[in-house]
């Protein structure tokens, strides 16, 4: 799954940080690069991400970056590369720069919300229609799946939100980080990852199966039934406690 | 891609990996957990904690004479970024019920239930709302809910993991409000990993004696929190957000209480007042220090903040001799180095090993001790592996995780992982991570009461920033639980402060006496603080940043 786009967008790019590296302890001004930051032109190490690359030329960033470890979605970058007329995306923070990379990081994404009373929602498509009518104005181009860094199938959930199958959203939408790159590219100017958000929401609030172990253990909870154990061991002399510590059992 | 010198030891690996198959599988310890005094050897011998130059005396303040983590020393024997004579407090910018300084986990919740009470706030935030290590945490959020799980026994569990220091009343809060948090985040949204029957699945975590990890795939906090984020911008009218405008200090009034705080508009340098009958700090951690060089798990912001404002304030520290690293930080390839290997790897069966492909410890003792025994396999004997940037590590063995629990698990289970790997060309359902310790965690903080309370009347404190409830070592899947449980007290003892409290005049007294007493205790510096934003700069650019005068908003 995670695959597909790694493999498709940069065929040679996986044997090339142990030679950099390699290189590096002997003549360290040869592995550098030339990418384009807005324009300017800079001499980046090869290997650096978008993001190292960027902090390496001298820049202090106060937008676009965030978690700088792929969740937050903070780097939405679009690039493109000499001789390819293609636009590209990513996250700053972990993809890796190339010769000749001409790149501009996107500071924030103008996307709609909308405002809701979760309670007051049904998980099925009149809930859509009414909060993102947009939705229905998808031409399934697939620009928003090809945009994702995430390599999500942002088509397939916005198609599943139009039939109302909430589930089937959260699933495929599950591990979006909100960076908005799908919503910049959607030309029925979709904000998709909202509309994920959503039906995640709805998912968790109204189908996802009720545990009958939490009711149960909320019960003892309010009923005090813990109390007594507390107060023992909170009163317990460090010692004392510290060999119940050692002496518990492990659960396999 | 791994370098072709590493392929005997990854050989190693993948030939023991049935026998350790097959010891996993029979239910018993992989490798024998250690003792209580072989945890304080391993702990004392190579924890970073216990190095002389870790610690030392801080000179001023609430906690004058304690030996605390060198680094959070220096931001606290700082000069502040404002003067405090320059500011009229007479006619506040901003007025509001509540003040709440952060917009992660601790922020968000706490915004939630302040407005359910009727409360207003604003959240400041120094970069986006949720641009915090909320969002980044992976494997989970501990709470006991299993029948042979009282909350009890996760309650012996947290204060094993803290060595016993932990504060008896917050860790029962933590643990007895575990449960509610569970259901509470599930009525907001949040889709928890279930079983078929509908209930709860659940893992092991680093010292837990029960599995009681609730998880999100490995996508915990960025669910959790994107759930609380949206529930926050559902009500514009009671939360108003301010992104990238971070309190810089905090105001006082003439009665010794916090009056709220001031606001620095990190674009366009203008400072702002804000006037509160409450406010909560849930500024998170430090990782962005970088303590002792350490590579950080920590999102970009994770400066201290919250600390040095509320010290300056007066506000009492605890425990900020303790730094918390992660044992399972990445170290190849170089371009991931220091993120987070989630501890649910080795919950779910991952091991770590040796460059022989053995076991030296046991995988899932608490963070400080695990930390310490792979630093002690690197570093005294000698069996790590080392990258060909110089950095060492040691194994940790995630196929094993597919034989465990079916083919596919990693995929559904580790999604961010695998794809964190993936573009490397590594593909961890069949080949190991390369890891080692990552600074991940401020144990300590600022100190509180079972509301959240301080010393300092009017201001209360959350989540990662407060100290008390983890002692000198957090467990794995605390801190999401943390954020939420105390999260939801602060918003909701704040909101009824606020209800009653009464104002005294605005002060940045404390500011001066401050910066008094760092010239009286003879501080020379040229320090500022709160840090906000770490330098990634290089030296030679700069060594070009010239400037002799800054005017305006450059610089």
């Amino acid at each position: 799954m995670a695959t597909k786009k790694a493999a498709k967008k940069k065929p040679a790019r996986q044997s090339k940080p142990k030679a950099k590296a390699k290189a590096k302890k002997e003549t360290p001004k040869k592995d550098t690069i030339t990418v384009f930051i807005m324009g300017k032109a800079h001499k980046v190490p090869a290997d650096a991400t978008i993001m190292g690359a960027i902090e390496y030329a001298g820049y202090l960033i106060k937008r676009g970056a965030g978690c700088r470890e792929g969740f937050c979605g903070a780097c939405a970058t679009v690039y493109r590369l000499p001789g390819d007329y293609k636009i590209y995306t990513g996250l700053a923070c972990t993809t890796l720069v190339e010769e000749g990379m001409w790149l501009s990081q996107l500071p924030a994404i103008p996307g709609q919300k909308a405002i809701y009373d979760l309670d007051k929602l049904e998980a099925n498509v009149a809930t859509i229609q009414k909060l993102y009518p947009e939705v229905f104005r998808c031409v399934a181009c697939n620009t928003c799946t090809k945009a994702c860094p995430q390599d999500l199938e942002v088509m397939d959930y916005i198609q599943a939100a139009k039939r109302g199958d909430i589930e089937q959203v959260m699933d495929l939408s599950f591990d979006c980080i909100c960076c908005g790159m799908c919503a910049i590219r959607c030309p029925a100017e979709i904000v998709q990852y909202n509309v994920g958000l959503l039906a995640k929401r709805l998912y968790g609030k109204y189908l996802s199966q009720e545990s009958p172990e939490l009711s149960k253990r909320l019960k003892e909870v309010k009923s005090h039934k813990f109390d007594k154990e507390y107060k023992e061991l909170m009163t317990m002399k460090k010692d004392k406690l510290k060999k119940k510590y050692y002496e518990r059992d492990l659960e396999s | 891609m791994y370098p072709e010198y590493m392929k005997p030891s990854l050989d190693k690996v993948a030939q023991s990996r049935n026998k350790r198959f097959e010891l996993a599988k029979s239910g018993k310890p992989v490798f024998p957990p250690m003792s209580a005094e072989e945890r304080e050897e391993v702990l004392v011998k190579f924890h970073p904690d216990y190095k002389p130059e870790s610690r030392r005396k801080i000179r001023i303040g609430p906690n004058k004479g304690e030996l605390i983590t060198t680094e959070v020393a220096d931001i606290l024997e700082s000069h502040s970024r404002i003067s405090p004579d320059v500011f009229d407090l007479s006619v506040p910018d901003y007025e509001t019920d509540l003040l709440i300084i952060g917009g992660g986990g601790g922020g968000t919740a706490a915004a939630i239930i302040a407005m359910q009470k009727g409360t207003k706030s604003i959240i400041s935030t120094k970069l986006r709302l949720g641009d915090a290590n909320s969002m980044m945490s992976q494997g989970g959020m501990q709470a006991a809910v299993t029948p042979q799980d009282p909350p009890t026994r996760h309650y012996l569990d947290a204060m094993g993991g803290g060595h016993f220091d932990n504060r008896p009343e917050l860790v029962r809060a933590l643990t007895e409000d575990g449960p509610d948090v569970v259901k509470w985040l599930e009525e907001l949204g949040v889709v928890w990993d279930k079983n078929e029957d509908g209930s709860m699945q659940v893992l092991h975590g680093g010292g837990t004696s029960r599995k009681r990890m609730h998880s999100c795939r490995d996508y915990t906090g960025a669910i959790i929190l994107r759930t609380l984020m949206d529930e926050v911008r559902n009500h514009p009218d009671k939360i108003t957000v301010l992104e990238f405008m971070p309190v810089v200090e905090l105001i006082m009034d003439g009665k010794g209480q916090c009056a709220g705080g001031i606001l620095y508009n990190l674009e366009t340098e203008e400072y702002f007042t804000v006037k509160a009958k409450a406010t909560i700090i849930a500024t998170g951690g430090y990782g962005r220090l970088h303590i002792r060089s350490f590579d950080t798990t920590n999102h970009y912001g994770a400066t201290g903040d919250g600390l040095v404002m509320a010290y300056r304030a007066g506000a009492k520290l605890l425990y900020m001799d303790s730094v918390q690293y992660h044992p399972t930080g990445s170290v190849f390839p170089e371009q991931i180095a220091g993120f987070l290997i989630t501890e649910k790897i080795r919950g779910a069966g991952g091991q770590p090993l040796n460059k022989f492909g053995e076991l030296f410890v046991f995988p899932r003792e608490p963070r400080d001790v695990e930390s310490s025994a792979f630093i002690r396999e690197c570093v005294e004997r000698k069996n790590g592996i080392e990258t060909p940037s110089g950095r060492v590590g040691v194994w940790l063995d995630s196929p094993l995780i597919e034989m465990l629990q079916g083919d596919g698990y990693i995929n559904k289970q580790f999604p961010a992982m695998h794809r964190q790997f993936i573009r490397y060309g590594i593909d961890i359902t069949e080949e190991p991570m390369l890891v080692y310790p990552s600074l991940h965690y401020q144990n300590g903080g600022i100190e509180i009461n079972t509301k959240c309370e301080t010393n300092i009347p009017g201001l209360y404190v959350a989540g990662e920033a407060s100290g008390g409830v983890h002692g000198r070592n957090r467990l794995m899947g605390n801190s999401v639980l943390d954020y939420n449980v105390f999260g939801r007290r602060a918003g909701l003892y704040a909101a009824q402060h606020s209800k009653s409290a009464k104002l005294g005049k605005l002060s940045l007294r404390h500011i001066s006496e401050y910066e008094q007493a760092l010239k009286k205790a003879r501080i020379k510096t040229d320090r500022i603080s709160p840090v906000l934003l770490p330098s990634y700069t290089p030296e030679d650019v700069r060594k070009r940043q010239l400037t002799a005068h800054y005017e305006g908003t450059l610089r």
